[in-house]
């Protein structure tokens, strides 16, 4: 079912999931979410799979129009979305009646919004994966970023009546700054470097420089030496590893990276604290701390319990109501647009009701009453 | 060669193993006997491994393994011996010259030698897979003759065509999909290096051999066509 319409893409919009897994041996990137965290939030918070792909929107200036009414979340950077110019909260699902105008206004926290739509982005899997990778040419829509006047679609038809969505604590939303602190570990080529430039990358303050994006980010800051070189026999990186070149600048490699490298990488950001750092913009600053390997579990360990939590919190249901009866002797069909319901509703309703029928298909009128059978399914199972 | 396998820690899903620190066909047999043995150890908590000239990452769930008992399953693991390798040798078409290369010329003026010339040496070598990077199914081969060796071209071409066939100093390499590069293309093949409509998308592996052929153009477009049609079958010999 077609779902929205591109009005503008911003600076980048890409269709992103958890990555394409499984083919770095032949060369392919990851790709994926830059802010992986983010997707599985909004993902729960609509009430889809974690694995399902959504909208990965680059600082300002994206605009979609609705084309059928949808549940939503957005997550991630606050790029002040406003659904038909009214700000509109984050990280809640919502409900978004078809014809609505999405826009992210501009940058107020963080630097990449996430929008999971209920039912999940109907793009074809390649190698596993709906996310796009620009530069090899596959996933999301054609293998490219979004474009002026592109139509997505989800993976559910008009007809699925009923659905919950989910809740997240206020505190377990991240909150982003554009100082960052962040917690790397050692390795796997510390050994190229003397023991002063271990110090210098530790005690000093970097810059994030403005040629960064999905690949890597450029760091700007007091230069790191090597012992001899910044050769290597190339060998595979990971999300988030700091590679120094030959001129002593870090670069972290987010989600596009090259499967493999030649430069020495001195060390590699925590999982658990790369959503927010791929929150940070061109201009941000960040400082690392060593911690040792534990700490990294148990902040990832951490950082799932949120999930756990999303996935226990008490459902919000979300439905249509079919509306069936007679007019002037004609039988008829509609549904209502997406509410949210009562989520105690555990059996069918008879009862009276004003609709407004859309998609008049047999030329009936728009304001009418009838008499109508209101079906909820039970959402119980 | 190392004589014990060296744990290297790239973040906290990622245990680099490796086994020596020199790029030779002798470290990569070790590299790919490591390889089957992990794989088929079926370790539970592994999701992915990077083999490459001398080392594998292993990608790791760690809410299923941690570093530390990788390390031990690892090193517990039986190898077996280098020379128990096994090689497929591909035979890969290239036509020579003319639009499909057109640094032919080049790299037989920088070397003294004539195009014929280039051509055999270029097809006497058997050159094998050692990793992939750069772009999806962009083969690391080994193994180039000193005879032809060249320099990137000083400007690089905005577009080189797939299947463009490359010699960049000892380096020699088949473009997977149309990029720019700076590489002296002297040829072109009509297969797929990399094609994500087939799983897997790639259909060398690391560890095996290439040995380039010279065809005539009038067969390269046979070739390609039968591609299209899905008829054609890559030629393999086990070695």
């Amino acid at each position: 079912m077609q779902v929205l319409e591109v009005i503008n893409p911003g600076i980048t919009t890409t269709i992103q999931d958890l990555g394409r897994y499984g083919y770095q041996r032949y060369g392919l990137p990851v790709s994926g979410a830059m802010d992986v965290f983010s997707l599985r939030v909004a993902n729960g918070l609509v009430g889809n799979d974690e694995r399902e792909a959504g909208l990965e929107i680059t600082a300002v200036g994206a605009s979609f129009r609705f084309l059928s009414d949808a549940v939503i979340a957005i997550t991630g950077g606050d790029l002040n979305p406003h659904i038909n110019n009214q700000a509109v909260s984050m990280w809640h699902p919502i409900v978004i009646e078809a014809g609505s105008r999405l826009d992210f206004i501009e940058s107020r926290a963080g630097f990449r919004a996430y929008v999971a739509i209920h039912g999940g982005i109907d793009v074809p899997l390649v190698l596993g994966s709906r996310s796009t990778d620009v530069r090899s040419g596959i996933g999301g829509l054609d293998g490219c970023s979004l474009q002026r006047n592109d139509i997505l679609s989800i993976m559910t038809e008009e007809s699925s009546l009923t659905f919950s969505g989910k809740t997240i604590r206020f505190d377990d939303i991240p909150v982003y700054d554009h100082h960052h602190d962040v917690r790397i570990l050692l390795g796997p080529q510390d050994d190229a470097f003397p023991s002063e430039s271990i110090s210098t990358l530790l005690s000093s303050t970097y810059r994030i420089g403005s040629a960064s994006d999905r690949v890597g980010y450029r760091l700007e800051g007091p230069s790191i030496e090597h012992h001899t070189n910044a050769d290597i026999i190339s060998d595979a990186t990971s999300f988030g590893t700091i590679q120094i070149p030959g001129d002593g600048m870090p670069i972290i490699l987010f989600a596009d990276r090259g499967t493999t490298g030649g430069y020495a990488k001195i060390g590699t950001v925590i999982s658990a604290d790369l959503g927010n750092l791929a929150q940070a913009a061109p201009g941000d600053t960040i400082n690392f701390a060593t911690v040792n390997v534990d700490v990294a579990y148990q902040s990832l360990e951490s950082q799932r319990h949120v999930l756990i939590r999303i996935s226990d919190s008490k459902p919000i249901m979300f439905g249509r109501r079919e509306f069936s009866g007679f007019v002037s002797g004609k039988p008829f069909r509609a549904l209502s647009p997406i509410k949210e319901i009562e989520s105690s509703v555990t059996a069918p309703i008879l009862s009276d009701h004003t609709v407004k029928v859309r998609a008049a298909e047999g030329g009936l009128p728009t304001d009418f009453t009838v008499h109508t059978r209101t079906i909820i399914e039970s959402p119980g199972e | 060669m190392y004589d014990q396998l060296k744990f290297l820690v790239s973040g906290d899903s990622n245990l680099v193993v490796e086994v020596g620190d020199t790029i030779s066909r002798e470290v990569h047999h070790k590299v790919q006997a490591l390889y089957s043995a992990i794989t088929a150890a079926e370790i539970p908590g592994i999701e992915e491994l990077v083999p490459t000239y001398r080392s594998i990452a292993v990608n790791y769930n760690s809410f299923v393994t941690r570093q530390d008992e990788l390390q031990l399953k690892i090193n517990d693991l039986m190898i077996a011996p280098q020379a128990s390798v096994k090689s497929r040798i591909f035979d890969i078409p290239v036509s020579y010259g003319g639009n499909y290369g057109p640094d032919l010329e080049f790299v037989a003026n920088h070397n003294n030698l004539t195009i014929r010339e280039v051509i055999t040496i270029h097809t006497q070598q058997e050159y094998p897979v050692y990793m992939f990077g750069f772009a999806p199914g962009f083969a690391y081969l080994g193994g180039v003759s000193e005879r032809i060796t060249t320099p990137r071209l000083e400007t690089p071409r905005i577009v080189i065509p797939a299947g463009s066939v490359g010699i960049a100093e000892a380096q020699t390499g088949v473009y997977p999909q149309e990029s720019p590069g700076g590489w002296q293309v002297i040829g072109r093949t009509p297969l797929k290096f990399f094609n994500p409509s087939q799983d897997p998308p790639v259909f060398l592996n690391i560890g095996d051999l290439i040995h380039f052929h010279a065809i005539e153009q009038e067969e390269y477009v046979g070739i390609e066509e039968l591609i299209r049609l899905g008829s054609y079958e890559v030629n393999y010999n086990v070695v």
